[in-house]
């Protein structure tokens, strides 16, 4: 065992009719984070580097709800968050209603690096990115076609909506209102969209995660979910490093990601073991997925919704990408 | 009328009927309450005129606790009635009384659980709103979500007609003097360890002696073995604008579930990144550890010494109140009659 491991998701709970062409786009996406990811990995960057660098290429990129293709608040605005830890010292950093910083997770970053805190938000997180000389854009920039049209349908339905990407245009928007995928069976369909992470063990056995997300599709402004929250939707230390998507709420109140840390160190749990665990028992049917890797280089996956955007490679050669079970 | 509220209390019940099989509880065991005022490096030499305000403060809401779980109100009422009446007086930094940012504004922070169904809500970044604690549990009972923030919590506010006061209403002189000092000192009363200069001076009694009391909180349990947590706070002086800490975060300063219910206090990013309420919970959950050495084990052993205090209950009506600080206001009590008020260590280890 050991060598570098990593793994990348693009959300959890996916709509069995989303369109062959959108998978596919999906799976190069992932594919081309984890060649990102492996590529520093080979030149021996840090996990936390690693996990950074791969959260703002999926930031950057408007297909999953985070940084730009956001899902869209109740007011048709965008409000980030993301978390990022350090599995060695269990440093963290997290930033929460962001609305014109290009690259939430990195100003998670700076806030672990260079401010006295652990988590900045709204007008004191957009002030601190400004001191930082952080890069930042008008709202818009982060507002798609696609989600303006989705926050529509949302609204229609007068549910909060999962984001499973179906193009709104060319009349396939009837889908949406007609099959909101019922997730728990209650009125409102509580799912958190195409959150984005990132985890990785580097080559010294460092454990680091990132998490990054727009957060729910017509959600309250000010509404915070489990993609900031240490421990919920995130988490890293010496056994592993883990980041959730979901149901916010589920992910929170399961405290998700630290779970799997808790689980292998007071019942000894190797890695999958633990993942399974969680997924099993700490979760509603049809809630969420994560992505975690250990301190010994293992990686693995769960999730006990309808499929999970992943990719997963290891040292030794292996490589997958995938959706669905 | 919380959504997948239904299936949750299955799981939980079943959870509860496995744990009372094989912990042979009882149907009734008992009340148990205990709150806080704040874990941190609360001077031995605090004078009485500091010392004796709070004391009366926490022997006031001991007796509120106890008089409504007597009456059989349940304890997730109980909590919030209890953080409420903490947040209302000034001595603690919770609503009124709060610490300031370094714009010597308020920003208050709250979060509350309710064992029973594992529901939760958390609000942060408030700079109106009278009872935090309470704007936390419509969060929780009123919306799809379980936390909300600044403008958005404000809003909410708003239109929940809760009432609120002009920010000018939580700011006391004494935390002006606190922020002056602490500005002076060019610290953030921070959540990591620093010297701490003039230590036992007493003119900066104020800016470094209790720089990290703060927070409040309150976990009760009924006899049927329901368990909830609520802690509330307005954060550290001289923070920056837009700093949230560990009080609002489920797992980190609030958690409650079949087992237990713990509230957090002391320096926020020992706290978060400990994940310590939920720690208490895991352990006794995978580790099959009793609450006291659970609570013991994650203060005295898993978080470094200065940095945190917590109170916590358990379903079979037992209560623990470890700290590693220099002291911890707290007070606690039992159904069979046992109370206590304290700030320093009991002459035993804790």
């Amino acid at each position: 065992m050991g060598g570098w491991a990593i793994a990348v998701h693009g959300g959890a709970g996916v709509d069995p009719n989303l369109p062959p062409q959108r998978q596919e786009e999906a799976k190069q996406l992932l594919t081309r984070c984890l060649n990102l990811g492996i590529s520093a990995l080979r030149s021996n960057a840090s996990a936390l580097d690693v996990v950074e660098l791969v959260v703002r290429e999926l930031e950057s990129d408007p297909l999953f709800n985070s940084g730009r293709g956001s899902a869209l608040t109740e007011k048709g605005t965008v409000e980030m968050e993301a978390s990022i830890m350090d599995g060695s010292k269990r440093r963290c950093g997290a930033v929460s209603g962001l609305t014109t910083v290009k690259n939430p997770i990195s100003l998670a970053r700076l806030v672990m690096d260079k401010s006295p805190h652990s988590y900045l938000a709204f007008s004191g997180a957009e002030e601190f990115a400004r001191k930082q000389g952080v890069e930042v854009v008008e709202n818009e920039y982060f507002i798609t076609a696609d989600n303006v049209g989705m926050l529509k349908l949302a609204k229609e339905a007068n549910t909060i909506l999962f984001d499973y990407r179906i193009p709104v245009a060319g009349g396939a928007c009837g889908v949406g209102v007609e099959n909101p995928l019922q997730m728990n069976g209650l009125p409102i369909s509580v799912y958190a969209p195409e959150t984005v992470g990132c985890v990785v063990v580097d080559g010294e056995g460092k454990c680091a995660a990132a998490t990054s997300t727009g957060g729910l599709m017509n959600k309250m402004s000010g509404r915070i979910g489990d993609s900031p929250l240490i421990g919920a939707g995130t988490y890293a230390c010496e056994l592993c490093g883990v980041s959730c998507t979901g149901e916010g709420e589920a992910i929170i109140r399961g405290t998700l990601a630290r779970e799997v840390a808790a689980v292998m160190e007071y019942k000894g749990f190797k890695l999958q073991a633990a993942v399974d665990f969680v997924i099993k028992h700490r979760l509603d049917q049809g809630k969420a997925g994560l992505i975690a890797v250990s301190n010994s280089g293992e990686v693995s996956y769960g999730f006990n919704c309808n499929g999970m955007f992943r990719g997963c490679a290891t040292e030794d050669g292996f490589m997958e990408v995938g959706i669905w079970e | 009328m919380r959504r997948e509220g239904d299936m949750f209390f299955k799981v939980e019940s079943e959870v509860r009927l496995a744990l009372n099989k094989e912990q042979g509880i009882r149907k009734d065991m008992g009340w148990a309450i205990a709150l806080h005022g704040g874990a941190g490096d609360i001077p031995l030499s605090l004078p009485a005129e500091m010392r004796k305000p709070r004391e009366e403060a926490l022997r006031h809401c001991l007796q509120i606790a106890v008089e409504a779980l007597k009456a059989k109100v349940g304890p997730l009422d109980v909590v919030e009635l209890v953080v409420r009446e903490l947040e209302n007086i000034p001595h603690f930094n919770a609503g009124k009384g709060s610490v300031l940012t370094s714009k010597g504004t308020v920003e208050m922070e709250a979060s509350i659980m309710d064992g029973a169904t594992m529901n939760c809500g958390a609000v942060s970044g408030l700079t109106t709103v009278l009872n935090p604690i309470s704007l936390a549990r419509l969060v929780m009972d009123k919306t799809p979500h379980i936390y909300l923030a600044f403008d958005g919590a404000q809003d909410f506010a708003r239109q929940q007609g809760v009432p609120t006061l002009d920010s000018t209403h939580f700011i006391t002189a004494h935390n002006i003097q606190r922020l002056n000092q602490a500005k002076q000192a060019h610290t953030v009363q921070i959540d990591y360890t620093q010297p701490i200069q003039n230590y036992t001076k007493k003119e900066t009694l104020f800016a470094n002696s209790d720089s990290q009391i703060g927070t409040v909180g309150c976990v009760a349990v009924d006899g049927l073995g329901n368990l909830a947590s609520a802690t509330s706070t307005g954060g550290l002086v001289n923070k920056m604008v837009g700093r949230i800490g560990d009080t609002p975060l489920i797992g980190a300063g609030t958690y409650a579930d079949a087992r237990c219910a713990v509230s957090a206090t002391g320096k926020g990013e020992a706290i978060i990144r400990g994940t310590v309420a939920r720690d208490v919970a895991a352990l006794m959950e995978f580790k099959g550890l009793s609450l006291q050495e659970a609570a013991t084990c994650v203060v005295h052993e898993r978080t470094p010494k200065g940095t945190v205090g917590l109170i916590a209950v358990s379903a079979k009506g037992e209560v623990a109140m470890p700290f590693n600080t220099t002291g911890m206001f707290r007070a606690c009590a039992t159904e069979d009659g046992y109370s206590e008020i304290a700030i320093w260590p009991a002459a035993q280890v804790e």
